[in-house]
């Protein structure tokens, strides 16, 4: 692991190429991390990827976290391992929500999590109804895109499949849990969820319990 | 889903028509969209070309004995061959990582234990472990060291199951038995320690929670004299049978740059010939006090998967094997009474104790605000865990990088141009968990 001083170093030849790009380190329990410019990530990611004297050249994992009541909200985390140096380096993008209405966001929260309560929506089917009867999208026709889901406004980041293919899977994840959107996903559809499900699930406002557990035999719909 | 609102009324219209709910109803229908699609299908296909060249979408899965779990696999065939292929996965999806979210940190760990149901052990030291960097908890060496073994006999458990079934797949049904005989003494070991055969929850922040208890030594010695004897047995009957080569030599070789672009690790990018093991980078458990080697293979095709993981056995009963013999005297889990229950002795004498037990097992502890990444060598590959701590009794986010669901993003590459029959055999070599594929 670099330590704090080589955090610093790694952020100053950051800046050198592009500056702004790095908005702070941290080093929690032992463990560096970058938090960067969402709208650099790729820059940051390239040149630790590919920079002389760096090789971050194997992204491990990548998850996003919601940090409900802080603002920017969400992160997209980006574990790097340096195979050479065997060292481990996160980096972080925070992501604001374009929905949350800047200092009322509580209030926001709280209807939202009202929002997602059983019975509220309708028509609507609701979710892993497609898995039961079958209806779930043929992977092989291009699906749809983000689910129109209203005038829902998404957080968005760059996608970084062309530098860590490994990333495919992982942001579709992120996706389909936090309904961040990756811009040049080749495939951005959900991925564990039915493609008709409704809501982000592991955002922190929507409630466990917030999804009806539909069995067949309730849908009578077997014809 | 107006398709759907449309059946759901047509129905309605019916049952309000007078004839309840009866199945004699809906039987003609049936029949008569069978007889209309049916000439109609049969006149159209014929008409689409010469068989040669009929790219045929298939769907294979979610159910089905080859797929090793619930995955779905669409696959376009050209005859036999496969041209392209894409696995659909969430068919065992059960929010697990939500459900984590609402738990106290010592209730989380046997929710993690179901993701990969085959590698239990290693799913609670991941959560387990970064929950102690995040709290920042020291466990006693004789922890450390059980931890180990555990760990290690869960290893060859895993591999077991998969060589059993693997091979179960290429036609060599004997090995499922001979295989499941030694998982079963292993399931034993476990029994005699934790009191289940799978998903054990041994495994506590801060240790383990029961030191092992008289009798298992001798077991467990048995068990070391006993397993080498039976991996050599396997090898013996895998090794130069003629069907097992012929499905796996040469099959499903993905180049090594490949493999690392994609994320793959564990034996999968060890048979690649890539030395990359978290056992040996990152200091974790007793392992850097450990004398072991690491197997990697030098093509990458089926056969060096299948020789990197019986190797791989071996080198876990060694590793038993000098644990058990250097297995230090002492605490079995932490002394830290903010974290660790109190031992039930003192409960019924210690006034401190019986306070620190009810809020350990009422509320929980709680952790500091902070984010934690946590990954060990699992079976299948880098198991990671990711735990965010918001302050309160329940993390805020568990994130588990299942090194299933990364690995299977090489399948399309290991299985695009060759047979049918060869994507299966992949598909074993490549050994997914389902259930830590869709967590």
């Amino acid at each position: 692991m670099p330590d704090a001083p080589g955090l610093e170093l790694i952020r100053g030849e950051i800046e050198q190429d592009h500056p702004g790009a790095v908005l702070d380190t941290g080093f929690d329990r032992g463990q560096p991390a970058l938090v960067v410019d969402p709208a650099q990530i790729l820059a940051v990611l390239t040149w630790l990827r590919d920079a002389p004297g760096q090789g971050y050249r194997f992204l491990s994992s990548l998850h996003a976290a919601d940090y409900l009541p802080a603002e920017p909200r969400f992160a997209v985390h980006y574990e790097l391992i340096n195979r050479d140096r065997v060292e481990r380096l996160r980096v972080k993008a925070l992501l604001r929500d374009p929905s949350a209405a800047g200092p009322v966001a509580a209030e926001g929260v709280s209807g939202r999590v009202l929002g997602f309560s059983p019975g509220e929506e309708g028509g609507r089917p609701r979710a892993s109804v497609g898995r039961e009867t079958g209806r779930r999208a043929r992977p092989d026709t291009p699906s749809p895109p983000p689910p129109a889901d209203g005038a829902e406004e998404l957080p968005e980041i760059d996608s970084c499949v062309e530098l860590f293919p490994t990333a495919e899977f992982q942001e579709r994840e992120a996706y389909d849990f936090f309904g961040i959107v990756f811009r040049g996903h080749p495939d951005l559809t959900r991925i564990l969820l039915p493609d008709d499900y409704v809501g982000w699930p592991l955002r922190r406002d929507f409630p466990v319990g917030g999804e009806p557990v539909t069995f067949t035999y309730n849908e009578r719909a077997y014809g | 889903m107006a398709e759907h609102q449309n059946t759901n009324s047509s129905h309605a219209g019916g049952a309000a028509g007078g004839v309840p709910h009866s199945a004699g109803r809906g039987a003609p229908e049936h029949i008569g969209e069978g007889a209309a699609t049916g000439p109609a299908a049969g006149a159209v296909d014929p008409a689409a070309g010469s068989v040669d060249t009929e790219l045929m979408t298939i769907n294979i899965g979610p159910h089905h004995p080859a797929t090793h779990g619930v995955l779905r696999l669409v696959v376009d065939l050209e005859g036999e061959l496969v041209r392209d292929l894409k696995p659909v996965i969430g068919y065992v999806h059960t929010g697990i990582e939500k459900s984590c979210e609402s738990q106290a940190y010592w209730k989380v760990i046997p929710f993690v234990e179901r993701m990969d149901y085959v590698s239990y052990f290693f799913q609670m030291e991941a959560f387990c472990g970064a929950v102690e960097r995040l709290v920042e908890l020291e466990i006693p060496p004789r922890a450390r060291y059980l931890r180990t073994i555990f760990l290690e006999l869960n290893r060859i458990h895993s591999h077991l199951v998969w060589l059993g079934t693997t091979a179960l797949d290429l036609g060599a049904i004997s090995m499922l038995w001979y295989c499941f005989r030694e998982r079963d003494k292993i399931l034993d070991l476990f029994e005699m320690a934790a009191g289940q055969r799978m998903h054990t929850r041994y495994f506590q922040v801060g240790g383990v929670i029961e030191d092992i208890p008289r009798g298992f030594e001798a077991k467990l010695r048995e068990f070391i004299a006993e397993m080498p004897v039976r991996v050599g047995q396997y090898e013996d009957l895998l090794d130069r049978n003629e069907v097992f080569l012929s499905r796996t030599k040469g099959v499903g070789v993905v180049p090594r740059e490949r493999l690392l672009e994609l994320g793959v690790t564990g034996p999968l990018l060890r048979a690649a010939g890539e030395p990359w093991d978290l056992r040996k980078a990152f200091d974790y458990l007793a392992y850097p006090e450990m004398d072991f080697k690491i197997p990697v293979g030098t093509v990458g095709d089926g056969y060096d998967r299948y020789r990197v993981r019986v190797a791989e056995m071996v080198e876990s009963v060694r590793i038993v094997e000098q644990a058990l013999d250097g297995l230090p005297e002492g605490p079995f889990i932490a002394d830290d009474r903010k974290y660790v229950l109190p031992p039930r002795s003192e409960l019924s004498t210690s006034m401190e104790s019986l306070i620190h037990h009810f809020k350990l097992v009422t509320e929980g502890y709680r952790v500091e605000a902070g984010e934690v990444y946590y990954s060990i060598e699992s079976p299948r590959g880098e198991l990671g865990c990711f735990v965010l701590a918001d302050g309160s009794a329940k993390p805020a986010r568990v994130h588990f990088r299942d090194p299933s669901f990364v690995n299977l993003q090489a399948f399309r590459d290991m299985a695009v141009g060759t047979y049918v029959a060869d994507m299966i055999a992949n598909l074993g070599m490549l050994d997914p968990i389902l259930g830590g594929v869709d967590r």
